[in-house]
């Protein structure tokens, strides 16, 4: 645990970068947005040699802080900018940070291509079941019948499965993780990053300060005890009865296959069209 | 290399082509699209001659990823390009806004066809020149040239991306169906005798470096990602860090950036084709396909000895405004040929400011314009 006590984090932030930041009191973005760092210095990845992408919404601000190369793009759209920059570049580590309105919504499409296209991007898709910039909206995600300001008699449709989504689309590592569990959350972002190809990392965050309050969900620590309580490891679920898992959710690898990646397969492409075999 | 062979001598080309080529020669080493007609040579060309060269073409999943990606991959330090038509660039304005804001350089390549909505995919049309310059939300201010042959698309595309990288803005590249896909025969400028702008990269150490710098030439030099220097970049109104910012004196001096950038420069980026204009009493206004016809047209007046000549703007965005302002003082008629409903018609009024008669014809059946119907036309309002 000594990791978690150091300023670790601090050696990561920009310093012209005026805080606070834009977060609420209890959110689990900033745990997340540790848990990235920490992977990323556990793993002794240059700054320069970062590149961190996002989109819009609050898990997308987490790159405005951060001492790496920071996309902040247009809503939805960050894993099509990541494309450009990875293929590119390849020499550069793209890490993207999203969330299931920006990453689910309104960029669904570029996420199952993404995914599909197996390009060697780590997604780091921060899930509060909600739109908290814009106040507590209806998100992809959002399960059956709970509230939300654009669901004031509760939510009839069906949340979206983020790992789910990215297995069937073709990505080759898929792992969840919670805010609660933060260790462990840490190690998935780190084996995510050292994965070649698309890899995704859900995190199951709280937004106590609406969608909390929408559906009487109480405060933070409330919050991040219904993760602790409802989360199941891989692992832990092999060894129970399904009945137990109802209302579970599994966290830990739950998708990791090899299959070539996209940049490294358009080398072969330039290979084959400068007549070098193949 | 087969684009090497392809330049250089006599060649029957079409338009399309010529630009792809024009690209290669301006060393484009990027290419995000997604297929749409009529701009899809332009794709199939670059997808077998770019990995040639180690450059990379990809085809994204619509054209808001393929903008996107191109973006990406502008400020990973490559030259980036994608091509569409109408529907495409609708959907590309989103992110031609974000490329504006986070003052990136990259070309788009727009073959017009009828409008609105998915319209005549395969019929000619000049109904984006507005778009062209208001299509994204907010104040900024476009660069967009339109070529009217074969010749001029290489020539022009080339320029596209030389403007793009001077003044780190996208420029937008309006074809038209007809010139897209009309064969001339043409001879390319050789790639060596071709000149081609570099990035303005930073010359201090990365401590100093402010990627938005407010500086006298309103364009502030462009470090790519990986190089050290770790901006950010996004689309909310920033300070010159890069940070988004809500104080009202970095909001107007960032708007008054992009602005001034093009204002300051309209010397330098305004290009204006004439025929016949030294003796001219009046004017065909015309650009694109439709100024060869005008052009045609009044070649057929000048031997009936009537005093008029040919204005083809080459630069359509910025408008040439100070040109056609001492322009309209010496003409009596100013007679503007458009294929939509009347486009650059409100542009060349404001800028007469009621000195010149102003007259349009336009077409929007999906045909074009030809010589006689604005011989016709001119003779009827002279």
């Amino acid at each position: 645990m000594e990791h978690l006590m150091t300023n670790i984090t601090h050696e990561y932030l920009r310093t012209k970068k005026k805080f606070p930041s834009v977060w609420c009191a209890g959110c689990g973005i900033g745990i997340a947005f540790g848990a990235v760092i920490r992977a990323v210095d556990e793993l002794k990845l240059p700054k320069d040699e970062i590149c961190m992408v996002s989109g819009i919404g609050c898990s997308s601000r987490i790159p405005v802080y951060a001492d790496f190369n920071t996309l902040h793009t247009t809503h939805g759209r960050p894993l099509a900018f990541a494309t450009g920059v990875k293929f590119a570049k390849p020499e550069l580590k793209v890490i993207t940070i999203t969330g299931d309105g920006d990453g689910l919504a309104i960029g669904g499409n570029h996420f199952i291509h993404a995914c599909r296209r197996n390009i060697d991007i780590t997604t780091v898709l921060i899930n509060n079941s909600t739109y908290g910039m814009t106040g507590g909206q209806l998100s992809p995600s959002t399960p059956y019948e709970k509230r939300a300001t654009t669901a004031p008699y509760g939510n009839v449709e069906r949340g979206f499965d983020p790992c789910d989504l990215a297995k069937s689309a073709g990505a080759v590592f898929v792992a969840r993780g919670t805010v609660y569990h933060v260790t462990q959350l840490q190690k998935l972002i780190k084996k995510a990053i050292l994965k070649k190809g698309f890899s995704l990392v859900e995190v199951i965050s709280q937004c106590p300060t609406i969608y909390g309050r929408l559906n009487r969900e109480g405060n933070a620590v409330q919050m991040m005890t219904w993760q602790k309580e409802h989360a199941v490891s891989v692992e832990a679920a092999r060894r129970m009865p399904s009945d137990k898992l109802k209302d579970k959710f599994l966290t830990g690898v739950l998708w990791d296959i090899e299959f070539p990646e996209y940049v490294e397969e358009y080398e072969k492409v330039i290979a084959r069209s400068q007549g070098k075999g193949g | 290399m087969q684009h090497k062979r392809e330049i250089g001598k006599l060649r029957l080309l079409q338009g399309n082509i010529a630009c792809a080529l024009g690209a290669l020669v301006a060393k484009v080493e990027f290419f995000g699209g997604y297929p749409i007609t009529p701009s899809t040579e332009i794709a199939e060309y670059l997808a077998r001659e770019l990995p040639k060269q180690g450059g990379k073409f990809i085809q994204m999943e619509d054209e808001i990823a393929s903008i996107s990606a191109v973006i990406g991959a502008s400020l990973a330090g490559v030259k980036a390009m994608t091509a569409t038509s109408g529907p495409g660039f609708s959907l590309m304005q989103e992110n031609i806004g974000y490329a504006y804001m986070a003052e990136v350089p990259c070309v788009i390549v727009n073959v017009q066809r009828g409008g609105p909505s998915t319209g005549l995919p395969t019929k000619v049309s000049q109904s984006d020149t507005m778009q062209t310059r208001w299509g994204t939300h907010g104040d900024y201010h476009a660069i967009a040239l339109a070529p009217s042959s074969v010749k001029e698309c290489f020539d022009l595309t080339v320029r596209a991306f030389n403007l793009s990288e001077k003044y780190r803005t996208p420029v937008i590249l309006l074809l038209d169906e007809v010139i897209g896909h009309m064969k001339e025969i043409v001879e390319l400028a050789e790639p060596e005798e071709v000149k081609v702008a570099k990035r303005w990269k930073p010359t201090v150490p990365p401590e100093w470096y402010q990627h938005f710098e407010i500086n006298p030439h309103f364009v502030s030099p462009m470090a790519s990602f990986g190089e050290g220097y770790r901006y950010n970049v996004t689309g909310l109104t920033h300070d010159p860090l890069g940070f988004p910012t809500a104080r009202p004196d970095e909001i107007k001096n960032k708007l008054d950036k992009l602005k001034n950038k093009i204002e300051h420069n309209i010397n330098d980026i305004v290009q204006v084709k004439e025929e016949f204009m030294e003796d001219a009493t009046s004017a065909v206004f015309a650009y694109g396909s439709t100024a060869r016809a005008a052009q045609q047209a009044v070649r057929m007046a000048r031997h009936k000895r009537i005093k008029v000549g040919l204005i083809q703007p080459l630069t359509i965005w910025p408008f040439p405004d100070v040109y056609m302002e001492h322009l309209s003082e010496k003409l009596d008629l100013i007679l503007v040929c458009e294929l939509n409903q009347g486009q650059l018609l409100g542009e060349v009024m404001r800028t007469s400011c009621g000195k010149a008669r102003i007259r349009g014809l336009h077409r929007y059946d999906g045909e074009l314009l030809t010589p006689d119907q604005i011989f016709r036309r001119f003779r009827e309002v002279r």
